[in-house]
């Protein structure tokens, strides 16, 4: 088993729910909402306009910039709307609406390459980044430049199959139904890498879909290890991931690549098996549609792009009751105040809470127990941090390394007081960041005046 | 199908699921830990044992109500933390002790230690221990009359004419003739007796094998680590094998590590969440610390048993200990190393 890294939690994973059951394809919605930022960095400009006809893998967001990826339409017909619409990550953004014609008309702009073995790395991370292929574990930071900077640099390439967020299970169903796509998927990023080995790294709680990666690797001697991991959350976090397979510690507010490591969750290998091989771009996103609140919890497929709502209805509806929906984890997932908003890249699950998954007790005081403590997997004193937030102490907030923290939610997790822990960090790095960006203004501020006496 | 424009949706921030203990369960663990030893006190010291119990948990209870209710704060008493301290004080003193006495022990440590510095996980010094200090100081006498178990069993029951006192184990272990007395000592009670509780002492003291098997309870619940007994009884065992005062040295260390409150401190006094450190290297040095002072003072000090002052002195270093050890940063001690190693 591999190298355990600190702290961590081990919740109820839930996935019992959905974990026997198939991935199933959604009926096709009747319209898609694509919005033109489904990346880390800048949004893309929208190249269609209302009335134009689009194809499945069409290009219908140009890349904003250097951190960017393009977006494809994901279904055929017509476009209806361009224009701000609610989104997963609160608020509105640009999107392109098209009414799907039900067609499923292919673009011509998806070609295979005609020898997808003679490939250089650097044709390949041309298809990658044409194919719109960004971290769809949820992090949605844009592959291609992970691979292109990383070359030469990584020694490690870690595929990240730890589903270790409570209730997912699209990784897990992906391993049983499509291990060839993963396998061969990793098996090109050693290629990419020029490395003749890559690591899956998946928990023990998926002992059929480890089971399931090494027959096919052994069908296809690829160049690809499964290590089988305790189960663990956060282990799909990026640096938890990295300690545990290599035992290796990512400095604080670098990237993996410092360290030689480079990770790749199980969908983004697909995606790139699929770019690579069929020129396909991303269209498609498998999602686990679980909690309390859902009537029938499903694993479905859908065009990027569909309304949450098509989903809760392929899954029977939702309860009545139902209190919250959540996109993403129930650890570190998005909060939705609407069904409106559109399955995006990095959509991995959508929950419907109607229990009291919460426990949120009126007025909150920490008995100093410690326990945040020992679950931080970036060793914070989270609370510490918490006093420092709550009355304003920005310096020893920032002394305390608040900025390594990854917001796992670990410390609320285990907190027995239910002190809002998270939160108040989010709330704290906004106030870190809003007195430096004050700092910076005035420094510049005082620089101009000095030039001008 | 449903109508998703009716659900009354909240929007909170993440995590949206949270773990089943809070900080009554974890409460009501401790009060789960204290029972065999109030059960063995009951036992030897008869019903007086529980009625004092009951009086100091009510009163605990009562001045935390209050004293929230006028100073207009939430109430709190539902956490069972004033529980825990009610049947922490009544441990901590002599089965005799007078119950309106009790009462004003456990005023001082709700509303003066905990209360006026802001209620739960905000006192510095652990509640039971200072109210036993200001008891001691005030009632030196009451605070230091031992019955004892073995020949008076059933004198607590009525009134306290016919009680034979008794000296503590821990008073016979001091003096200046002190390898007699310990003589004298093992004469009266065996190391059998000292491990059951057939001893005098304080009402929850007395017995280790009871304090044993509730801070076993407690470390499995994972209500303690394993840091703070460990080093503290560790810290104990080795200085008193190391310096006997006695010709045996393991007879020295058990009677020690038996006798007064050390293993009612070291599990359940010095463990208390809010004036213990929260890092375990910390937690390791303040055993130690704890060790060490009780150690101290039972040789040297004027008093015969020291756990309660040496946890307190300890209490007011814990947060400079939470100041001074810090985990070591995420991803800074390898590449540290690294640096070192380069050059």
């Amino acid at each position: 088993m591999a190298q355990a890294f600190f702290g961590g939690v081990h919740p109820n994973d839930m996935k019992a729910a959905t974990n026997g059951k198939a991935i199933e394809q959604l009926a096709p919605p009747a319209q898609v909402v694509i919005p033109m930022s489904q990346h880390i960095g800048k949004p893309c400009t929208p190249i269609v306009k209302v009335g134009d006809h689009v194809k499945v893998g069409q290009k219908i967001g140009e890349p904003g910039g250097f951190v960017s990826a393009p977006i494809h339409a994901s279904v055929s017909g017509t476009v209806t709307a361009v224009e701000p619409r609610p989104y997963s990550m609160g608020g509105d953004m640009m999107a392109v609406v098209i009414e799907n014609d039900l067609k499923d008309e292919m673009s011509e702009e998806i070609q295979a390459p005609a020898n997808p073995e003679s490939l250089t790395p650097e044709q390949m991370v041309e298809l990658v980044k044409n194919a719109g292929i960004v971290g769809m574990g949820g992090a949605t930071f844009p592959t291609h430049i992970k691979i292109s900077g990383g070359i030469g640099k990584v020694d490690t390439v870690i595929v990240n199959g730890a589903e270790c967020e409570p209730y997912i299970t699209a990784d897990h169903r992906t391993m049983l139904e499509r291990p060839e796509e993963i396998v061969g998927g990793a098996a090109l990023l050693a290629k990419m890498f020029g490395l003749d080995k890559v690591h899956i790294g998946v928990e023990v709680n998926k002992q059929n879909g480890i089971d399931m990666l090494n027959k096919v690797i052994a069908e296809k001697k690829a160049p690809v290890v499964v290590e089988p991991m305790r189960c663990r959350y956060p282990q799909g976090a990026e640096k938890q991931l990295c300690q545990a397979i290599t035992g290796r510690q990512v400095p604080p507010g670098a990237l993996p690549s410092e360290v030689g490591c480079a990770v790749f969750n199980i969908n983004t290998t697909c995606a790139i098996y699929r770019a690579i091989t069929q020129g396909m771009p991303v269209v498609k996103k498998i999602v686990t549609v679980s909690g309390s609140g859902v009537i029938d919890p499903k694993n479905l497929e859908c065009p990027i792009g569909t309304p949450v709502k098509n989903l809760f209805d392929a899954c029977g509806g939702l309860k009545d009751n139902t209190y919250k929906l959540v996109m993403g984890g129930p650890m570190m997932g998005l909060a939705q105040y609407t069904t409106d908003v559109p399955v995006g890249k990095g959509t991995g699950c959508m929950l419907a809470f109607c229990e009291n998954e919460e426990q949120t007790v009126e007025n909150p005081q920490c008995i100093r127990c410690g326990r945040c403590v020992n679950v931080c997997p970036m060793h914070l004193e989270p609370l510490m941090m918490y006093q420092y937030a709550a009355r304003d102490m920005l310096v020893e907030l920032e002394d305390a390394n608040i900025m390594d923290c990854m917001e796992c939610g670990a410390c609320t997790y285990i907190c027995p007081a239910r002190m809002h822990l998270t939160h108040m960090f989010k709330v704290g790095k906004q106030k870190l960041g809003n007195k430096k960006a004050a700092e910076k203004a005035a420094a510049e501020k005082a620089a101009a005046e000095k030039k001008e006496a | 199908m449903t109508d998703y424009k009716n659900l009354k949706l909240i929007a909170t921030s993440s995590p949206h699921i949270r773990s089943a203990e809070n900080t009554k369960s974890i409460m009501l663990d401790v009060i789960i830990s204290l029972i065999p030893a109030l059960a063995i006190a009951v036992y030897y010291f008869g019903f007086r044992a529980l009625t004092v119990t009951c009086v100091s948990v009510i009163s605990c209870i009562f001045w935390e109500w209050l004293y929230r209710k006028l100073m207009k704060k939430p109430q709190s008493i539902g956490d069972l933390s004033c529980v825990v301290t009610g049947i922490l004080i009544a441990f901590v003193c002599p089965v005799t002790i007078g119950y309106w006495q009790i009462v004003i022990g456990a005023m001082f440590a709700i509303v003066i230690v905990k209360q006026l510095f802001g209620g739960i996980g905000k006192n510095f010094l652990n509640p039971a221990l200072a109210a036993r200090a200001f008891m001691l100081a005030s009632w030196a006498s009451a605070m230091t009359t031992w019955i004892d178990p073995a020949q008076n069993k059933a004198a607590a029951f009525g009134s306290n004419v016919d009680i034979v006192t008794a000296a503590t184990p821990l008073s016979m272990m001091k003096g200046d003739d002190i390898v007699t007395s310990f003589q004298n000592l093992t004469a009266q009670y065996s190391v059998m007796d000292m491990f059951l509780g057939k001893i005098g002492g304080s009402l929850g003291e007395v017995s280790a094998l009871m304090l044993i098997l509730g801070g076993a309870y407690l470390l499995v619940r994972k209500v303690i680590s394993w840091h703070i007994p460990v080093a503290y009884i560790g810290t104990v065992a080795v200085l008193t094998l190391l310096f006997p005062r006695g010709n045996n040295p393991v007879e020295w260390m058990l009677y020690n590590l038996f006798g007064g409150g050390l293993l009612l401190g070291a599990f359940f006094m010095a463990t208390d969440y809010s004036t213990s450190p929260i890092t375990q290297k910390g937690q390791l040095i303040y055993g130690i610390g704890c060790g060490l002072f009780t150690v101290f003072i039972r040789y040297f000090g004027s008093y015969n048993e020291g756990v309660c002052y040496s946890i307190m002195v300890m209490n007011c270093f814990a947060p400079l200990i939470d100041r001074s050890v810090k985990p070591a940063r995420f991803g800074v001690v390898k590449s540290n190393k690294k640096e070192a190693a380069a050059k």
